[in-house]
């Protein structure tokens, strides 16, 4: 593990919950450059030749093992699009835990983009965390937009849980799902946007596969002046079950959209959805401050179990 | 002790005017267990509320211990050592059993000492004490659960709104064992708003609200014999009153 300095080691405590060398295979993006990749035995990290990014090779029936592909960037004004393929083996059961930090202390705009496919092969399991987080007193914008293609194969299984909870001034995050039989996709998504900030959501999961599944969840506050969209749409091809939710909290002067869709192309897809927009309201205010909690303490707690 | 002092509360009505709640209310309360009942829209709720800091009055003066409460808000009165149970708990999504309870006890709590106040309501601990206080439990466990944070807090005020209301036969039962075991193990004093025959009887004091106004006040002996013959449809005489 190469020598981070402060900042880059906050960042990746904030994106990776770590401060030093996670145990298992893992690659970690520094600046527009990746200083540091290991593989384990049953999980190959491989430079890609042709462009940004890496290639993520987990041997069949690898079971709880992890990957850890942090990516950090503390220099103003920069810009980096990266791609990261998963190849995920048959039977597999892994943990793949990703995120993007920036520190902005200047006044150019930084941005990442990142691009991760994941082909999740038989019966593998995967589990996929992802945060995104921005920080610095720079008058320069933090960007982030991350694009998820997942491909699930026969009786596949993937949950993704994505958040991004400060600092980021503008988001668009896109995920796509195709799923083959049985197989099943679990999206959970947390943002909270503050300022000026503006975060936009773009969901859209085939469900091809006979008895596929898909739940896409999204909880998000937007406070102050910031914006947020939500757009989901599931698609019912086959005989499948597929739900898409939204719940916002909006506070001050912030604006939320939310346009959840379901379309069924089979006469045996059970789809649903449903969207929820609103202030906190004010007997959950009234509940906590019986409790002895200060409004502010109230609207924190109710706010950090909203996103927990 | 708690007092109030000529306490009213009217709410204006959009043509104009104002419609009372309650009005006059002079109350003491310095016996561990007070239950205020009367006939539905007499104002007890808004009474409990009053007392909770929820609502403000717009007369009188409340008093908790010699110290002037009227002005203070939810959270200070709370500070003070006042408890409040509502008649419909409050559901939050993300917020579990467990945060709740350790709210309320103003720490966290393990998971042992969370289902030690929940067993106490009757509640398989080990099944709630991580789910969500959401749209999935149903009315009577979420009353339970509300009970099981007042016990956490251990105040010297307890303020049970109709915590009967929704609540089965089997769970009401429970109930009035939890509220003698509250009697007995703490020290503090319990209001509770109830229409319920079984809880009034076991109140030191019963606390009669018709139309807005305290109509009767004092020992369950006293005041149950009135309150059964007003629901019962008869008049309670003068000459009665005097006999």
């Amino acid at each position: 593990m190469p020598e981070l300095d402060a900042i880059q080691k906050n960042l990746l405590m904030q994106v990776a919950g770590i401060h030093e060398v996670p145990a298992g295979a893992y690659s970690l993006r520094v600046n527009g450059q990746m200083i540091g990749k290991q593989s384990s035995e049953h999980i190959e990290i491989v430079k890609k030749t042709d462009k940004p990014g890496i290639d993520i090779y987990i041997k069949a029936g690898t079971k709880n093992e992890s990957v850890h592909i942090p990516v950090l960037l503390a220099e103003t004004g920069l810009k980096e699009l990266v791609y990261n393929d998963f190849h995920v083996g048959e039977g597999s059961d892994v943990t793949i835990v990703a995120g993007c930090g920036i520190h902005n202390g200047g006044s150019a705009d930084s941005e990442h983009s990142g691009i991760h496919t994941f082909y999740v092969g038989e019966n593998a399991r995967v589990k996929y965390i992802e945060k995104h987080y921005g920080e610095g007193d720079g008058n320069g914008k933090r960007t982030m937009n991350p694009t998820t293609k997942v491909f699930l194969e026969k009786g596949a299984h993937m949950e993704m849980e994505t958040a991004q909870i400060k600092g980021v001034d503008s988001t668009v995050r896109t995920t796509e799902g195709q799923l083959g039989d049985g197989a099943s996709l679990v999206i959970h998504e947390k943002i909270m946007t503050h300022g000026a900030q503006r975060a936009e959501t773009h969901f859209t999961v085939d469900l091809d596969g006979v008895d596929s599944s898909a739940h896409v969840v999204s909880r998000s506050v937007a406070k102050e002046h910031s914006s947020q969209l939500f757009v989901s749409r599931v698609n019912g091809n086959n005989r499948c079950t597929g739900r898409t939710e939204c719940d916002a909290i909006i506070m001050d002067g912030a604006a939320v959209g939310s346009a959840p869709e379901v379309l069924a192309n089979h006469p045996e897809a059970s789809l649903t959805h449903e969207a929820a927009i609103g202030r906190i309201a004010g007997e959950q205010l009234v509940k906590l401050m019986t409790l002895g909690l200060s409004e502010k303490e109230a609207e924190e707690q109710i706010i950090g179990g909203f996103l927990k | 002790m708690l007092q109030l002092q000529h306490v009213g509360f009217s709410v204006p009505l959009p043509g104009g005017g104002e419609k009372v709640i309650l009005q006059d209310i002079d109350l003491t309360v310095n016996e561990r267990f007070v239950a205020v009942t009367g006939p539905n829209g007499s104002g007890k709720s808004t009474l409990a509320k009053l007392i909770a800091g929820i609502e403000r009055p717009t007369a009188g003066r409340i008093f908790l211990d010699g110290e002037d409460i009227t002005d203070l808000s939810v959270t200070e009165r709370a500070r003070r050592g006042i408890s409040f149970a509502f008649q419909q708990p409050v559901r939050f999504k993300g917020l579990t059993v467990r945060d709740l309870i350790s709210l309320a006890a103003g720490k966290k709590l393990s998971v042992a000492e969370a289902c030690a106040y929940l067993s106490e309501v009757g509640l398989c601990a080990k099944e709630y004490v991580e789910r969500e206080v959401n749209a999935s439990l149903s009315g009577g466990e979420l009353k339970r659960i509300e009970i099981a944070e007042i016990l956490a807090r251990g105040t010297s005020l307890s303020i049970f709104d109709e915590p009967e209301a929704g609540i089965d036969l089997w769970s009401f039962n429970n109930l009035i064992r939890v509220f003698r075991n509250m009697y007995e193990k703490t020290r503090g004093s319990i209001i509770i708003i109830s229409h319920q025959e079984r809880i009034l009887d076991i109140a030191d004091k019963v606390v009669m609200i018709e139309g807005g106004r305290l109509t009767a006040a004092g020992a369950k002996a006293d005041v149950l014999p009135r309150l059964l013959c007003t629901t019962a449809g008869c008049r309670y005489t003068e000459e009665q009153e005097n006999a």
